[in-house]
């Protein structure tokens, strides 16, 4: 019972703080662009880029799917393709 | 026990959900809600662009960003709080839930300031469709966060009583499934900073 108790995670420190790093630099990316007053097609895709990719990582290392039931992970994931899509179309049909 | 044994044997081979099943189905359910408010949102400001565009300057991007990286931060603070507990480190899971739950009420703090601001200039619900979305979506993923401390507190108090170990199988559960409802709140955040602050 004691062996067991210590051992070690199967998601690495180490990999969730780096996870958590890129995450607050992906936060400031999408913050410059809202300071910059940026617009635009290009702008609006990138920035669901990154929101899409912050997503999947928590998804996967936060939350611990990466090793999940394909089903859930599915859901998850496609949650967020479904979100950013219907956002994107929507933005597309508002541009000029 | 034995399938504790497997799992560490062969860990990716074992595909298994974090938390009870029930919380995942709940997860499900609060996703596609706001999935609906966010497409609302934007579908709603495709027939404003203008408005939207120029009511969404009015808003505080710094407090938006800033509660993001609080938000990310609480998170990766119970992912910590998980680990602890599945490396047997008893007297560390508390302390990681305990700064958990203070980034968390940090958020709340700062939204509280955003509030206080917004209907201090006499914004309500019904000044326009910009601010029906944006007082509505961001209150409904307030109360979320709040229901979030609520969980965050009571893993705590557990914690202090070192019932979290890898020896514990039913406590491990409580544990992954208050984390994963937590870490959902931080997903939807995601979504709705750049959404409602930044994307024009």
């Amino acid at each position: 019972m004691d062996n067991l108790t210590h051992v070690a995670a199967p998601y690495s420190t180490r990999r969730s703080t780096v996870v958590w790093l890129l995450l607050i630099a992906a936060t400031l990316a999408t913050w410059t662009v809202g300071e910059e007053g940026i617009s635009g097609p290009a702008a609006v895709a990138s920035l669901l880029l990154i929101a899409a990719l912050k997503s999947r990582a928590v998804i996967l290392d936060f939350m611990g799917l990466r090793h999940a039931p394909l089903l859930w992970k599915g859901i998850t994931l496609g949650w967020v393709v479904l979100v950013c899509g219907l956002i994107a179309i929507a933005y597309w049909k508002g541009m000029p | 026990m034995d399938t504790q044994a497997l799992a560490i044997e062969s860990p990716a081979s074992e595909r298994r959900l974090p938390g009870d099943l029930a919380i995942w189905f709940f997860i499900c359910a609060e996703l596609l809600a706001f999935c609906v408010f966010f497409a609302a949102y934007a579908f709603t400001r495709a027939k404003h662009v203008e408005l939207f565009n120029a009511e969404q300057l009015a808003l505080d991007r710094n407090a938006g960003a800033l509660n993001t990286i609080l938000l990310l931060t609480a998170s990766y603070f119970v992912v910590r709080a998980v680990q602890a507990a599945e490396a047997g480190l008893r007297d560390k899971v508390a302390p990681w839930l305990a700064a958990g739950f203070l980034c968390g009420s940090g958020f709340v703090a700062v939204k509280l300031v955003e509030y206080a601001d917004k209907l201090g200039a006499g914004i309500t619900l019904s000044t326009s469709p910009f601010y029906m979305f944006y007082l509505s979506l961001t209150f409904f993923h307030f109360m979320h966060v709040l229901l979030g401390l609520v969980i965050l507190a009571v893993l705590w108090f557990q914690a202090r009583r070192g019932n979290y170990g890898p020896d514990n199988g039913t406590a491990m559960n409580n544990l992954h499934s208050g984390a994963s409802y937590w870490h959902m709140v931080d997903l939807v955040w995601i979504i709705l900073f750049p959404l409602v602050y930044v994307l024009r």
